[in-house]
C-alpha cells in the first residue's frame, strides 16, 4: 500500500481531504496519527526531522538579524516559562535517549545531545537562559511559537518567537486580539469560522490539546516569508510564471503548517505551535494521489482565497503541470 | 472528559467544621497542572458531584488540595467528604479554570469570606511567586481562621484579616476607594458577601470587567437520554445509549460518518434529518439549518426516534 518514498514525503502532512478546499474551523484532537498515501504524521505534538539542526541554525541567523521576531509582553513571562518547561518535558518524554530535563529545586539542567546542548537555568530567572525562556524554547524545536493570553472575553497574541511566518509579522501582530490577527483573511469572518474558533479555544481546559493544518505555496525552500523580508521573496512569485515546466515543478513548493493549540496548565495561556513543512511539486508528484488532488484543489480554489494566499499568478500553471503533464 | 482515580493522602480538620484533603496518584506521579483559581469536580457518593477550589500550587502538582466546609445537616455531599480518610479512593475531574488571575492587572485585590478563602490561597501564592502586587481581605468567623498562618507568612501586611463585620466594611471601603486604576478585584465567599462586595464596588465606580467572582464551569456535556437513530436508506435502527455520541453509535454499527473536531465546531459530521426533532448542542449549524440537519458528534434527539438520511 505505502509507496517507497523519501523520509520527507513519508512524514509530510498532506492536508487535503477532498478535491476542493474551503476554510473551516478545522480542529481535531492532537496526538492521533493520520495515515497518508506515503506514510503517516501526527502521532506526537513535536516532530523533529532530518532538517532539525539546519532549521534551528536558520532561526538563529534570522533572530540575530532581526530580534523583533521574538516578542514577550511583560505580563507573559509566566506563560513563557510555562511554555518552555512544558515543551522541554515533552521532548524529554519523546526522546529519552537523547534529551533530558532534570530538576533540583528551582534549578534545571537541560541536555539535548542532538544539538550538543547542556544548559543549566533557574526557573523564573530570564537571564539564566540565552534568549530568555521563549528565545531558548525557539532554539530547541522547529516550530514557531505564539502564546495567547485570555482575558476580557478574548484571546490576545501577546508573545511569540516566529521566524518562519507565511506572509505575516509577529512584530506587527503582537498585542492584538485573535480576531484582529485574522483581520486580513477573507471569508472566515462572514462565515463565523473565526469567532467559532475563538470560542472553542477559550473553552480549552488546562492540559487540553488540539491541532489543525493550514497550507499555502512558496517559491523555493524558503521558511522565512515574513512581511519584514517581503522584498527577498515576494518578487519570485511573479518571476516563477516565466519558468519552464521543469523549473516550475522544482521551485514551487506546497507549504503546510501543522498547528498545535495547547492550553498550558500553570499559566493558563494558550500555546500555539506552528510547524512548517515544504515539499516541491516534482517531489510531491511521486505520490500520484497527491499529485492529482493538489492539482484539482488548485484548479478549483476560489479567486479570493488564491489571491489571499498569493497564488493567483502561478496556480494555473501549477495545476496544469500537476494534472496535464 | 476523563476523570482521575486518586487516593486521599491527607485528611485533617484544620478549623472547626473545615476539613483539608489532599488527593494524589497511587504512583505519586505528576497530576495535570492548572492556573491559580482552578477547581476540580469530586464524586461525593450517591451520584452527587461537587466543585472544590484547588489550594495547591498549580505548576507540576503531585497532589491536589481542597478544603471542605461541613454543612450543618451534612447534606450536599459535605458529610461524605468529611468522612474521607487517608487511603480512601476518590474520583476527581481534571482541573478546570474559570477564575484565573488577569495577567495584565496592575494590582490584584482579593476578598474572601469563610471557606471562600480556598481559591485565594492559590491566587496569593501565584502572585507572590511571579512578583504581582496583591492584597487580601479575609473575613471569617471567630476561631475559624483556616490558612491564616500560611497567608500571613506569604503576604505579611498585605493581608487584612478580621472576624468583625463592621471592621470588614471599613477594610473593604478603604480598599475599594484607595486602589489605583487597573486593579482587578476577585471575590469568593457566601452569597450575601458576594452581593455586598459587588454592589459596593459598582457604587465606588469599578467597571464590571475588573470584577471577578469564583464560578464553576460545567464539566463537559451531559450524557443525555437514550434514543434510536433510524437509518432511512437501510431501514436499520441504531440504539444510541446515554453517554455515547450518535457519531460513535453509528461508527459501531458500521456506518462511517466523516468527522474531525468531535466538538460541534468544524462542520464535518453533518447528517440530514428526515423525521424527529434533534437536540442541538453544536456551534456550527445556522438557525435555518437546524430543522433539517444534525451534527452527530455532539447533538442528540429530543424525540425517541430520529430518522436520518444515511
Ligand atoms: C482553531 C484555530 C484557528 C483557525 C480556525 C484559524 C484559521 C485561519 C485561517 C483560515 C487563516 C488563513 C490561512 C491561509 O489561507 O493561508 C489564518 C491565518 C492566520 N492565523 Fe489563524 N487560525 C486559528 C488559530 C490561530 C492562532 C491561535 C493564531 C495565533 C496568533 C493564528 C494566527 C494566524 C495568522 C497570523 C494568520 C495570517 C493572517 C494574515 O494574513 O496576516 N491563528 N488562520
Ligand atoms: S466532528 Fe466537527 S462538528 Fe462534528
Amino acid at each position: 500500500m505505502t509507496l517507497s518514498v523519501s523520509p520527507r514525503l513519508a512524514t509530510f502532512p498532506f492536508p487535503f481531504r477532498a478535491d476542493s478546499y474551503r476554510y473551516s474551523t478545522n480542529v481535531e484532537p492532537a496526538r492521533v496519527p493520520v495515515e497518508t498515501e506515503a506514510g503517516s504524521w501526527g502521532a506526537g505534538i513535536l516532530h523533529l526531522d532530518d532538517d532539525y539542526a539546519a532549521e534551528l541554525a536558520e532561526r538563529r541567523r534570522i533572530l540575530a538579524a532581526d530580534p523583533s521576531r521574538l516578542q514577550v509582553l511583560p505580563h507573559m513571562r509566566p506563560a513563557a516559562w510555562d511554555a518552555l518547561l512544558t515543551v522541554l518535558r515533552e521532548l524529554h518524554a519523546q526522546h529519552p535517549g537523547s534529551m533530558s530535563l532534570e530538576q533540583d529545586g528551582p534549578t534545571f539542567v537541560w541536555r539535548n545531545s542532538l544539538l550538543g546542548v547542556e544548559q543549566r537555568f533557574t526557573e523564573g530567572a530570564d537571564d539564566s537562559l540565552p534568549g530568555g525562556p521563549l528565545g531558548f524554547l525557539g532554539s530547541q524545536i522547529q516550530d514557531d511559537v505564539v502564546l495567547l493570553d485570555q482575558r476580557e472575553g478574548s484571546l490576545w497574541a501577546d508573545a511569540g518567537v516566529v521566524t518562519f511566518a507565511a506572509d505575516w509579522s509577529l512584530g506587527f501582530d503582537v498585542g492584538m486580539r485573535f480576531l484582529e490577527v485574522h483581520g486580513p483573511v477573507p471569508r472566515i469572518h462572514e462565515e463565523g469560522i473565526i469567532s467559532r474558533a475563538e470560542r472553542f479555544l477559550m473553552r480549552l481546559q488546562p492540559g487540553e490539546e488540539c491541532r489543525r493544518t493550514n497550507w499555502s505555496m512558496s517559491v523555493d525552500r524558503r521558511l522565512d516569508q515574513s512581511t519584514e523580508v517581503y522584498p527577498e521573496w515576494g518578487p519570485d512569485r511573479r518571476a516563477i510564471v516565466d519558468a519552464g515546466p521543469a523549473e516550475l515543478a522544482r521551485r514551487l513548493h506546497l507549504r503546510v503548517e501543522v498547528q498545535h493549540l495547547i492550553r498550558l496548565g500553570a499559566s493558563g495561556a494558550i500555546m500555539f505551535l506552528i510547524r512548517t513543512y515544504l515539499v516541491a511539486l516534482d517531489e510531491l508528484a511521486s505520490v500520484p494521489a497527491w499529485r492529482e488532488r493538489l492539482g484539482r484543489v488548485l484548479a478549483e480554489l476560489p479567486e479570493d482565497m488564491a489571491d489571499y494566499k498569493g497564488l493567483v499568478r502561478y496556480r494555473d500553471a501549477a495545476a496544469h503541470w500537476l494534472l496535464d503533464t | 472528559m476523563t476523570t482521575l482515580a486518586l487516593v486521599v493522602g491527607h485528611s485533617e480538620e484544620i478549623a472547626p467544621g473545615i476539613r483539608e484533603l489532599s488527593f494524589s496518584r497511587t504512583d505519586g506521579g505528576v497530576l495535570p497542572a492548572h492556573p491559580a483559581g482552578s477547581h476540580v469536580v469530586v464524586d461525593c457518593g450517591e451520584g452527587r458531584r461537587n466543585a472544590y477550589s484547588l489550594t495547591n500550587p498549580g505548576a507540576d502538582p503531585r497532589e491536589y488540595r481542597i478544603a471542605v466546609l461541613h454543612k450543618s445537616d451534612g447534606a450536599g455531599g459535605s458529610g461524605h467528604m468529611h468522612s474521607l480518610r487517608v487511603g480512601d479512593t476518590v474520583t476527581v475531574s481534571r482541573p478546570r479554570s474559570a477564575f484565573a488571575p488577569v495577567s495584565t492587572a496592575r494590582r490584584h485585590l482579593l476578598v474572601a469570606g469563610g471557606i471562600g478563602i480556598t481559591p485565594m490561597l492559590a491566587h496569593a501564592r501565584d502572585a507572590v511567586r511571579w512578583g504581582r502586587d496583591v492584597d487580601l481581605i479575609y473575613v471569617h468567623r471567630p476561631g475559624s481562621e483556616a490558612f491564616s498562618d500560611e497567608l500571613a507568612a506569604l503576604l505579611g501586611d498585605r493581608l487584612a484579616e478580621t472576624t468583625d463585620e463592621d471592621e470588614f466594611g471599613r477594610l473593604l471601603d478603604k480598599a475599594l476607594t484607595g486602589q489605583p486604576i487597573g486593579t482587578h478585584l476577585y471575590v469568593c465567599g457566601p452569597g450575601p458577601l458576594l452581593d455586598r462586595v459587588l454592589a459596593d464596588a459598582a457604587a465606588a465606580g469599578w467597571p464590571p470587567e475588573r470584577l471577578h467572582l469564583e464560578r464553576f464551569v460545567p464539566a463537559a456535556l451531559d450524557p443525555g437520554r437514550e434514543f434510536v437513530a433510524r437509518l432511512a436508506r437501510s431501514g436499520r435502527d441504531v440504539r444510541v445509549p446515554s453517554g455515547r455520541s450518535l457519531l460513535d453509535a453509528l461508527h459501531e454499527a458500521g456506518v462511517a460518518v466523516p468527522n474531525m473536531c468531535r466538538q460541534g465546531v468544524c462542520g464535518e459530521c453533518k447528517v440530514p434529518v428526515l423525521a424527529g426533532t434533534p437536540l442541538h448542542r453544536d456551534e456550527f449549524l445556522a438557525d435555518d439549518e437546524r430543522g433539517a440537519a444534525v451534527m452527530c458528534c455532539v447533538s442528540r434527539s429530543k424525540t425517541e426516534t430520529l430518522e436520518i438520511d444515511l
